[in-house]
Order: structure tokens, then C-alpha cells, then sequence
């Protein structure tokens, strides 16, 4: 089975995908530093999670000001997040899912049962979430968001980054 | 594309993504395509051998690929019929770009 990249699209918007070249940006690749079974590995989704009652929700106010705009910033969730503690503010995707199980997005039971099994050296102690509606020069994250990121990456010893676009 | 500045910056990535094929025009090194509706990028709630099922071609991808662009696919069709899944991944009202895309085209 092929993945149909469209398949949940208008078809106004397939066609627009469809038409868009290959980035012109040199490619990237950084190899596993060890076996898998030896690395930490932290998640990222762009879900626009966020902790109700310690973290600001991405912003809404400013993007329906300027609906080119997205909020560049991001959020550390902790892998022992507890469902109760986590809201969403993404203008783009129904919520109620994600509400419901925010593993749909960010899959720490499964990846607590693959550290669990040897299959992965480790989850780490924390996750990322930022609001995938971007400015498509991602000039903050260039700039700002993205050195900022890797280096608490490194910080804290972790090995791999997953990434879900949601 | 995130993955690819992430990987740039000395971190290995691997994206699971429902658009492999953009995924791969933005340069992302590592990619996992699912056949979900937005906003699903590992399953339905509570259905954690779905999850577990994605979580596990991840660790394939991160183990096989040898050079950037690799796609592994996950073979899983949604447990949800197309017509459902399709409406119910859209944000109860437009966003601010569809509400303006809308607008500009005005009435009919």
C-alpha cells in the first residue's frame, strides 16, 4: 500500500500540494549517533498542545488578526503529562480527539512500551509542541526556535527528535 | 520543513507524517507516511496497538534509512470510513486563511 498524501484534502489544495517543487535547500542528514537500543528519543507534534494551568495557549487572537501568520513558539510537555492538564489552541484541526487521548499526537505510551521492550534506548524527560500553521520561510526557527531547540536537545542528552505534523 | 533545519543542526529526525510526499519535497531525511486524517498522526484514542503499530515502523525508518529521503509507509487504512474521517478533522469553523480565502471569493 502507497500513502495517498491527498487523500484528506479538498481537492483544491491537493492540487496545490501536487504543483509544489522539491525544495531547492541542500539536503540534511545527521546519523544515529549508536544503535537504536541505546538511544534516547523525544517527540515533537504540531498539534498546538499546550499545560492549561502553567503554559499561554498559541496565539489565536494574533492569527486571526493576520491569517498568514503563525505562533513560531513551542512548548515542553513532560513525559508523565497527565491528560487533565492538556489543552489546545490550533486554528486548523478539530480538537476533540486529541482531547480525548493526546497520545494520538504525541505517543508516549508507545514509545514508554519500546523503552519498556529494549527497543529504544529511552523516552525522554520531555516533548515539544508547537502550532504547525508556520510562516513557510520559518524564519523564527531558523533563527530563533530551531538552534534554541537543538541545543536543549543536547542538553539533556537526547539522541533523536521524532517529528508529527498534524 | 522542520526536520530538515532540526537534522542540520546535528540532531537526527524522522517525521511521521499523512503527506510523505510533501514531506519528502521539503527535504525531510526521514519520513513515515500514514494514511490518517489530520490531527491523527498515530491513531484513534485509545487504540494503542495503532499507535504502537506507527511508533515501531518510526524505529524501522530510524534503523534502515541510509541516506536522506527514505519513505516507509505504514500499512494500516483508517478504521473509520472516508466520509466520517474526512469531515471530522476540520476545526468546527473555518481557520483564519480558509475564513479569508472564503471571503475574497464572495457570495455563490
Amino acid at each position: 500500500m502507497t500513502v495517498d498524501s491527498y487523500r484528506y484534502l479538498p481537492r483544491s489544495m491537493k492540487t496545490m500540494y501536487e504543483a509544489t517543487p522539491v525544495s531547492d535547500e541542500p539536503v540534511a542528514w545527521t546519523p544515529l549517533p549508536r544503535p537504536l537500543n541505546r538511544c534516547s528519543i523525544a517527540l515533537m507534534t504540531s498539534a498546538g498542545i499546550f499545560l492549561k494551568d502553567s503554559q499561554a495557549g498559541f496565539d489565536e487572537e494574533r492569527e486571526w488578526a493576520n491569517p498568514q501568520w503563525g505562533d513560531p513558539t513551542y512548548r515542553a510537555i513532560p513525559s508523565d503529562v497527565r491528560q487533565e492538564q492538556v489543552s489546545c489552541s490550533h486554528l486548523h484541526i478539530s480538537h476533540e480527539d486529541l482531547l480525548e487521548d493526546v497520545d494520538v499526537v504525541l505517543p508516549i505510551r508507545a514509545f514508554k512500551a519500546l523503552e519498556t521492550e529494549g527497543r529504544i534506548g529511552s523516552l525522554a524527560g520531555e516533548h515539544y509542541s508547537f502550532m504547525g500553521y508556520q510562516d513557510r520561510r520559518l524564519l523564527d526557527w531558523r533563527n530563533t526556535q530551531g538552534p534554541e531547540l537543538a541545543a536543549r536537545l543536547k542538553e539533556r542528552k537526547v539522541d533523536v527528535l521524532l517529528l508529527a505534523p498534524a | 520543513m522542520l526536520a530538515r533545519l532540526i537534522e542540520s543542526l546535528g540532531i537526527p529526525t524522522v517525521t511521521v507524517t499523512m503527506m510523505p510526499e510533501l514531506a519528502l519535497k521539503m527535504r525531510a531525511p526521514r519520513v513515515v507516511g500514514v494514511e490518517f486524517p489530520f490531527g491523527h498522526s498515530f491513531g484513534t484514542p485509545h487504540n494503542d496497538a495503532l499507535m504502537l503499530q506507527v511508533a515501531r515502523a518510526a524505529c524501522e525508518a530510524l534503523e534502515e534509512a541510509g541516506a536522506p529521503g527514505y519513505r516507509l509507509d505504514v500499512e494500516t487504512e483508517w478504521p473509520v470510513p472516508l466520509e466520517v474521517a474526512y469531515k471530522t478533522w476540520h476545526p468546527p469553523r473555518p481557520s483564519p486563511v480558509v475564513a479569508q480565502m472564503l471571503k475574497s471569493r464572495g457570495p455563490g
